[in-house]
C-alpha cells in the first residue's frame, strides 16, 4: 500500500492565475471562465435578449415620444406622449397653474438640504440639520399652503401627483423614526406605566391594516368631533401614516437596542453619564446603525404604501395617473401610466436603498469588540 | 500626578466604608455582612473562587448593582436610590471592566473625550488634552485616532484604563481587568496598574494575577459565598492563610 500513497514525478505546474484587468479581464474572469462557463452566459444572454427585446421594443424603439395630442400614438409601441401631455399634473396635482413657482422652490430647498446633508465633505451639519429639521418644515408649509404674505392660499384638497407623494412619505419617515425610536426606549423602560403605555400603543398600530387606519382617520374621526371643528383629511391621514409605522419602527429599532451588549451601558454608567446621555451617545449610535437595514426596509415600505391614500380621495402619484386614464381623449394609456408610475417609484425607493448601503460602509469602524 | 488624590472636601475620611452589606438575587444571597472599610491611597486586592461575590461586591460600590442592606459610603456620600446622588459617586470612582467595554463606535480619543465633555462639561480641546495625557501615560498616545476595533485585547484595555483616568477619579475599581486576555497581554496591562499604585492611587481589583497582589497589595481580601473570610496583608496572606478554605483556594491557584 505504501508505494501506492508516493509519487515520483513532480506535478505539472498549474497556470498561474489570470492577472489581466479591465473589461476584457473581467469579461474573462466572470463570463468566459471556461468551456462551459462561455457556453451557460451565451445560453442566458440569448433567453435575456429573447425575453426583453420585445420590452426594449415597446418601451424605446417604437415607441412615440414628441406630441402633445392622442394623434401623435402611431399605436405600435408605447406612447409616452400621454405621460408628457399631462406631466404637470403628475408632479404637481390640482396646485393652481400660476403658484406651481412655490412647489418648485420647495423641492428645490429639499434637493439642496439632502444633498447638502448627504455628502460628507460639506461643513455645518449640525445647523443644516437643525434647520432642516425646523425651518424647512414651517416655511415648506407655509410656501404650499399660501394664504398670507400676499401668498394665494392653496387648501390641500388641491395638493396632489408626486408633489403629494412626497410630502406624505417625508413628513412620515421623518416623524416616524424619532417616534418609534422613543417608543422602542419606552418598552425596554423599568417603569411599568411608561412601558405599558408604549406596548398597547405599538401592538394597536401594528394589528391594524394601513388601510383600516386611514378609513378610520377620514371617516370615522369626524364622526367623534363636532362639526365646527374641521381636521384637515390630509393632516389627519399623515398622522394616521404617522403612527401607523412608529409601530413598525419601534420594534425594528428595539431588536437594535437588545443587540446592544449590557458592558456598553455599564461603561457608560460607570462614566457618570445620565439616561439620556446613555442612550444618545452610547446606545441609540450603535444601535441605530446595527439596524440601518431594517430602517430603510421600513421607509422604503413606507414611501410606496403612500400610494393607499387614494382609498380616501387624495391624489398622490398613482391616483393622479390612474385619474387620467379615464379620460375621455386619452382612454387605453393604463400600461403607460402605471409603468411610470412604478419606475417613479422604483427610483425614489432604489436611491434610498443605495445610500443605506453606503452609510453602512462609512460608518463601519472595524469589528465589534 | 494631579489625578490621584486630590484635596477633596472629605480628605480626612475613609474612601470607602461598608457595613452591614447584604445582596440578594431572587432568593440566592450573593453578599453576606459584608464590612469593609478602604483607606485613601490603599490598594486592595479581592480574591476568591468564582461566583463568591466579588465582582458583585465591587459592583455595589458605584451602584451597578443595587443592594437591600446594609450602608455603603464612598468619599464622604452614602449610597441611595437618588439617580443624582448616584452619578456624583460614580463621576469619583473609576472603573475598569473585564471586556473593556470601549465604545465601539467612538475613536480611542473620543472615548476618552466623551465623558469630559458630556458630564463635566469641559471644553472640547481640553478634553482632548486630558486625554493625550492619559493615553501617553498607558503608551498608547500613538493609537488615538483608531477605533477600538482596530487595537488587540491588551490596547483595548489600557484605553479603557486611561478612559477611567480621564475622569480623574478618587478611586479606581478593576473587575477581573486581565481575565479575557491572552497571556502575552497580561504583562502590558498589569504593568499600568503597577504603575498607577506606585503614584498613589486607590484600588480596589478583582483579580486573580497573585504577583501582582504581591508587589502592590497593602491587603487583600479572600471571599467565598459571598462573605469576607480573610483580609490580610499579601505577606501574611499567601505565607501564613488563617483559614482552611483561603489554603485550599491558594493551594488550586499557586498549585501549577
Amino acid at each position: 500500500m505504501a508505494e501506492m500513497a508516493t509519487r515520483n514525478e513532480m506535478i505539472e505546474a498549474r497556470r498561474p492565475p489570470d492577472q489581466r484587468r479591465g473589461a476584457l479581464g473581467w469579461l474573462r474572469a466572470n463570463l468566459f471562465d471556461g468551456p462551459l462557463n462561455g457556453t451557460i452566459t451565451l445560453l442566458v444572454l440569448a433567453l435575456l435578449g429573447w425575453g426583453l427585446w420585445p420590452l426594449v421594443q415597446w418601451a424605446l424603439i417604437e415607441a412615440d415620444w414628441l406630441g402633445s395630442t392622442r394623434e401623435a400614438c402611431s399605436g405600435e409601441g408605447a406612447c409616452w406622449v400621454f405621460i408628457s401631455a399631462r406631466f404637470e399634473t403628475i408632479v404637481y396635482g390640482f396646485y393652481p397653474e400660476a403658484a406651481r413657482w412655490r412647489v418648485d422652490a420647495v423641492f428645490l430647498m429639499l434637493a439642496l438640504l439632502i444633498a447638502w446633508l448627504a455628502i460628507p465633505r460639506l461643513p455645518a451639519k449640525r445647523w443644516v440639520g437643525l434647520f432642516a429639521l425646523v425651518g424647512f418644515p414651517v416655511l415648506a408649509y407655509g410656501l404650499l399652503i399660501g394664504g398670507h404674505f400676499g401668498l394665494m392660499a392653496v387648501p390641500t384638497r388641491e395638493w396632489g401627483g408626486l408633489m403629494l407623494t412626497l410630502t406624505i412619505a417625508i413628513v412620515g419617515i421623518v416623524g416616524s423614526l424619532p417616534l418609534g425610536v422613543v417608543l422602542a426606549l419606552g418598552r425596554r423602560s423599568k417603569m411599568p406605566l411608561v412601558r405599558g403605555i408604549c406596548v398597547v400603543f405599538i401592538e394597536f398600530w401594528r394589528g391594524v391594516p394601513l388601510i383600516t387606519v386611514l378609513f378610520m382617520a377620514s371617516v370615522m374621526l369626524p364622526l367623534f368631533v363636532p362639526t365646527e371643528v374641521e381636521f384637515d383629511k390630509l393632516l389627519r391621514a399623515l398622522i394616521g401614516i404617522m403612527f401607523f409605522w412608529s409601530a413598525y419602527m419601534a420594534e425594528v429599532v428595539r431588536g437594535g437596542l437588545q443587540a446592544i451588549p449590557r458592558g456598553q451601558e455599564e461603561a457608560a454608567k460607570a462614566l457618570g453619564m445620565g439616561y439620556w446621555r446613555r442612550m444618545a451617545l452610547i446606545v441609540l449610535p450603535q444601535a441605530l446603525k446595527l439596524v440601518i437595514p431594517g430602517i430603510v426596509n421600513t421607509f422604503i415600505a413606507l414611501f410606496k404604501d403612500t400610494s393607499l391614500v387614494l382609498i380616501i380621495g387624495l391624489f398622490d402619484l398613482l391616483a393622479i395617473i390612474r385619474a387620467g386614464l379615464t379620460d375621455s381623449n386619452w382612454l387605453g394609456f393604463a400600461i403607460e401610466g402605471y409603468v411610470f408610475a412604478a419606475l417613479m417609484f422604483w427610483i425614489f425607493c432604489f436611491s434610498m436603498s443605495r445610500y443605506s448601503q453606503y452609510i453602512e460602509r462609512r460608518l463601519h469602524t472595524g469589528h465589534r469588540n | 500626578m494631579s489625578s490621584t488624590n486630590t484635596a477633596s472636601a472629605h480628605a480626612d475620611g475613609p474612601m470607602i466604608e461598608v457595613a452591614g452589606l447584604n445582596k440578594w438575587y431572587g432568593d440566592f444571597h450573593v453578599l453576606r455582612d459584608i464590612d469593609l472599610t478602604v483607606a485613601r491611597g490603599e490598594r486592595i486586592v479581592v480574591c476568591g473562587p468564582s461566583g463568591s461575590g466579588k465582582s458583585t461586591l465591587i459592583r455595589c460600590f458605584n451602584h451597578l448593582e443595587e443592594h437591600q442592606q446594609g450602608r455603603i459610603v464612598v468619599n464622604g456620600v452614602t449610597m441611595t436610590q437618588d439617580v443624582k446622588r448616584i452619578e456624583q459617586i460614580r463621576r469619583n470612582v473609576g472603573m475598569v471592566f473585564q471586556h473593556f467595554n470601549l465604545f465601539p463606535h467612538l475613536s480611542v480619543l473620543d472615548n476618552c473625550c466623551i465623558s469630559q465633555t458630556w458630564v463635566q462639561k469641559k471644553p472640547r480641546a481640553e478634553a482632548e488634552k486630558t486625554a493625550m495625557e492619559f493615553l501617553e501615560r498607558v503608551q498608547i498616545a500613538d493609537q488615538a485616532r483608531k477605533y477600538p476595533g482596530q487595537l488587540s485585547g491588551g490596547q483595548q484595555q489600557r484605553v479603557a484604563i486611561a478612559r477611567a483616568l480621564c475622569m480623574r477619579p478618587e478611586v479606581m475599581l478593576f473587575d477581573e481587568p486581565t481575565s479575557a486576555l491572552d497571556p502575552e497581554m497580561i504583562k502590558e496591562v498589569l504593568d499600568v496598574m503597577v504603575e498607577l499604585a506606585r503614584d498613589g492611587m486607590t484600588m480596589i481589583c478583582v483579580t486573580h494575577e497573585m504577583g501582582f497582589a504581591k508587589t502592590v497589595a497593602d491587603r487583600v481580601i479572600f471571599m467565598d459565598q459571598g462573605q469576607i473570610i480573610e483580609q490580610a496583608p499579601p505577606e501574611t496572606f499567601f505565607n501564613h492563610p488563617e483559614s482552611e478554605r483561603t489554603r485550599l483556594f491558594l493551594s488550586q491557584i499557586l498549585g501549577h
